[in-house]
C-alpha cells in the first residue's frame, strides 16, 4: 500500500501523520502553496484525502485529483467536505462520529458551568490574590436551568442527558420534530431562545444552519440569556455576537468554535461574561487516537475492498 | 425603626457576619433586634456589656467566625445558634449539646450548587477549560495555532470516589454519573439504599480511582483525611476536587505532589488558611482555584436570607426548627 498516494490537508496529531506516513506515500498540503497546483505527476497519484475541521476538500480541490476515490475527515463535522460534488463523482467520504460524542458534550456542560459559575474569573481573581480583598460576587445558579438545543443528533442528545442530571428542563430545535423524544420541541430557533435560559448549538453546519444564531435570536435569549457554541464558528454570526455581549443585550457565551480559527474578535478579550476556548472540543489523547483510528480503519477498508467503517457518503 | 420599638422585638446576636447578613437585616429588622458587634471597635466581651449577656437567646453567624466555648461563655442564656452555612466545623457541637443550645445550618439549601462547582471545577481541570481560556488571551495574539494546545483528558468513564456521601456527595454522583463516570464511595458508614460500591477507607478508594471529590465535613476524624499516603495512592494521573473545608488536605503535601508530578491536577474552593492560598499553585497549568465561592450564586443568596430568617422566627415561636443541626454525643 505504500505507493498509494494520501494528501494530508490540515495539521494533525503526530500519531495519525506517522501512521499515514509509514502505510502511504504521505503529501502535505502545506508542503505545496498553491494544493490546486501540486504537480500533475502526484496530483495523479493521490487516492485518498485526509482533512479536518479547518481543512477539507472543496470543489477545486476535488476537480484537481482525477484519482481521488476517499476523503477520511478526521472530525465529525464534514462542512469543509464538498459532499455534493463526492456524490457527484463516486467519490466515498468517511468520518469520525461517536467516539468524540461524550468528549463533546463534556465541554459542552464545562463551558455552561464554567460561564454562569464564572470559573475561569474566579480562577483569575485567586490568582491575582484580589480574594485577599474581599469575596468575589454572586454568580448565576447552573442547575435547574432552561437548556435549548440545536440539534438533537448523537452530540446534542449526549448533552440533554448530562443536562438532565442537573434538573434543567430540556427543549430544542432540529429540521423535524423527533416524534419518539421526551423534550418538548420548538419549531423555530428564535422561539427556543426566547424559551430557554441556555442555547447550544449542536447541530451539523450547511448552507441553511449558517449564522443560524444571528442578532434576532441574540436578542430573543436576551440579557439573561447565554449562547453555547461547540458546533462550527460559522453556525454563529460573530459580527452581531460582539455587540450584542459588549451592550449586554446577551447575557453571556462559551465559544469552542469561532469562524475564522485561529482568530478571535479582539472585543471578546475584554468581557468577563465569555469563555472562549481553541477548539478542544474532542481534544483528549483518549478521542483523538480513537478518531485517528477511525480514519486510519476507513482508509484500510476501502483499499482492501472491504466495507467503510463510518461512511458519509 | 426607633429605638423603643426594637426593645420590644426578641434580640439575636451577629457575628462573623455571615456575607447575607446586609440583605436578612433588611428583610427582617421589623421582626429582631440584630446586634452588631462587627461596627464597634470594642471586643465582644465589652460590646455585651451594653446589651444585658442574659437578654439574648439567639446568634446568628457565618461561617468565618469562630463559635467557641468562650464565646458561648459570655451569653449564659443562648439556646439557639443559626449559622448561614452548611459546613458547621466552625461551631463548637458539644459544646452546644453540653448547654442545650439548638443549632440550625443551611442544610441541603446549597447542595446543588456546591456540586455544580465540584463538577464544574472536575470538567475544567481535566479538559483545562480556565487554562485554555488563559492561553487564548495570551497566545492569541501572536496568532499561535490552536494544535499546539495540549489535549486535556477524558472525562466520561473515569472512576470518580466521593468522599463523604451526605447531602452534597449525592449530587455529584447523581451529576457525574450521566456523564458516564463510575462512581464510588467512603463515607462514616455504608448507605443501605445506595448502590455504589463502598469502600470503607480513603486510601482503598484513592487506589481504585481516577479522581477524588471531597464532600465531607470537617472535623477531627477527617482533618488532613487526605495526605500524601492517599495522594500517591490516586496517582501521577489522578485529580482532586475539593469543596468541602481545606483542612481535609493536607495542604503543604497537596503542594509538594502537585510539584514533583505525584498527582495530575486539583480543582480547589478551599483552602486551610482562607483567604491565603498557596503561591506556589499560581504558576500551575494543572489547578482550578477559586475563592470559596461554591454556594454563591444569586439563588442561593435569596434562599439562605430566608431560611436563617425562618429559623430564627420558628424558634422565637416555639415551633421546630426548619434546618436543625444533630449534635454530637
Amino acid at each position: 500500500m505504500g505507493s498509494i498516494g494520501v494528501l494530508l490537508v490540515a495539521q494533525v496529531m503526530p500519531y495519525l501523520e506517522q501512521e499515514l506516513d509509514k502505510r502511504y506515500k504521505l503529501f502535505r498540503a502545506w508542503d505545496y502553496p498553491n494544493a490546486v497546483q501540486l504537480p500533475s505527476q502526484h496530483a495523479t497519484s493521490i487516492r485518498a484525502v485526509v482533512g479536518n475541521a479547518s481543512a477539507g476538500a472543496d470543489a477545486a480541490l476535488i476537480e484537481a485529483l482525477p484519482k481521488l476515490e476517499i476523503v477520511s475527515s478526521f472530525s465529525v463535522g464534514v462542512d469543509k467536505v464538498d459532499l455534493e460534488k463526492c456524490r457527484e463523482k463516486g467519490i466515498r467520504v468517511t468520518y469520525t462520529p461517536d467516539v468524540l460524542t461524550d468528549d463533546v458534550a463534556d465541554l459542552a456542560i464545562g463551558l455552561m458551568l464554567a460561564l454562569l459559575r464564572r470559573i475561569c474569573e474566579c480562577d483569575r481573581y485567586v490568582r491575582s490574590g484580589n480574594w485577599k480583598h474581599g469575596d468575589y460576587k454572586l454568580t448565576t445558579k447552573f442547575s435547574g436551568k432552561t437548556v435549548g438545543i440545536i440539534g438533537l443528533g448523537r452530540i446534542g442528545q449526549a448533552i440533554a442527558k448530562r443536562a438532565e442530571a442537573f434538573n434543567c428542563p430540556i427543549c430544542y430545535y432540529s429540521r423535524t420534530e423527533k416524534r419518539d423524544s421526551k423534550y418538548k420541541y420548538y419549531p423555530s430557533v428564535v422561539e427556543l431562545a426566547s424559551n430557554c435560559d441556555i442555547l447550544v448549538v449542536a447541530c451539523p453546519l450547511t448552507e441553511e444552519t449558517h449564522h443560524i444564531i444571528n442578532r434576532e435570536v441574540m436578542n430573543a435569549l436576551g440579557p439573561k440569556g447565554y449562547l453555547i457554541n461547540i458546533g462550527r464558528g460559522k453556525h454563529v454570526d460573530e459580527a452581531e455576537l460582539v455587540p450584542a455581549l459588549v451592550e449586554g443585550r446577551l447575557g453571556g457565551a462559551g465559544l469552542d468554535v469561532f469562524e475564522n480559527e485561529p482568530v478571535v474578535p479582539q472585543e471578546l478579550f475584554e468581557l468577563e461574561n465569555v469563555v472562549l476556548l481553541p477548539h478542544v472540543g474532542s481534544g483528549t489523547l483518549e478521542t483523538r487516537t480513537a478518531m485517528a483510528d477511525l480514519v486510519l480503519g476507513n482508509l484500510e477498508a476501502h483499499f482492501l475492498g472491504k466495507p467503510l467503517l463510518t461512511p458519509l457518503v | 425603626m426607633a429605638e423603643d420599638e426594637m426593645k420590644g422585638l426578641p434580640k439575636v446576636l451577629v457575628l462573623g457576619p455571615p456575607l447575607c447578613f446586609p440583605s436578612i437585616q433588611s428583610l427582617y429588622s421589623h421582626k429582631f433586634h440584630f446586634l452588631k458587634p462587627h461596627l464597634s471597635d470594642l471586643s465582644l466581651q465589652d460590646f455585651l456589656h451594653h446589651h444585658r449577656p442574659p437578654s439574648i437567646t439567639a446568634i446568628l453567624c457565618g461561617a468565618n467566625y469562630s463559635i467557641t466555648a468562650e464565646v458561648l461563655h459570655l451569653l449564659p442564656s443562648l439556646r439557639l445558634l443559626v449559622t448561614c452555612s452548611a459546613g458547621t466545623n466552625h461551631v463548637d457541637l458539644r459544646e452546644c449539646r453540653r448547654r442545650g443550645i439548638q443549632v440550625a445550618s443551611a442544610g441541603p439549601l446549597f447542595s446543588e450548587d456546591v456540586a455544580d462547582t465540584a463538577v464544574a471545577l472536575l470538567i475544567d481541570g481535566m479538559r483545562k477549560i480556565s487554562a485554555a481560556d488563559r492561553w487564548l488571551r495570551t497566545q492569541n495574539l501572536h496568532n499561535t495555532p490552536w494544535d499546539l494546545f495540549p489535549f486535556g483528558s477524558k472525562l466520561s468513564g473515569k472512576q470518580v470516589g466521593i468522599v463523604g456521601l451526605g447531602s452534597i456527595g449525592m449530587e455529584v454522583a447523581k451529576r457525574l454519573e450521566c456523564f458516564g463516570c463510575i462512581i464510588s464511595y467512603n463515607s462514616k458508614h455504608k448507605k443501605t439504599r445506595v448502590s455504589y460500591p463502598f469502600y470503607s477507607s480513603v486510601i482503598e478508594l484513592a487506589t481504585t480511582c481516577d479522581v477524588l471529590v471531597l464532600c465531607c465535613e470537617l472535623n477531627e476524624q477527617t482533618k488532613h483525611i487526605i495526605n500524601r499516603e492517599v495522594i500517591l495512592a490516586l496517582g501521577k494521573g489522578g485529580f482532586i476536587v475539593n469543596i468541602g473545608r481545606g483542612g481535609l488536605i493536607d495542604e503543604k503535601e497537596l503542594v509538594k505532589c502537585l510539584m514533583e508530578g505525584e498527582i495530575g491536577g486539583a480543582g480547589l474552593d478551599v483552602f486551610e488558611n482562607e483567604p491565603h492560598v498557596p503561591q506556589e499553585l499560581f504558576e500551575m497549568n494543572n489547578v482550578v482555584l477559586s475563592p470559596h465561592s461554591a454556594a454563591i450564586t444569586k439563588e442561593s443568596f435569596v434562599n439562605i436570607c430566608e431560611l436563617a430568617g425562618g429559623n430564627l422566627e420558628a424558634f422565637f415561636s416555639n415551633k421546630p426548627l426548619i434546618t436543625p443541626v444533630m449534635l454530637p454525643e
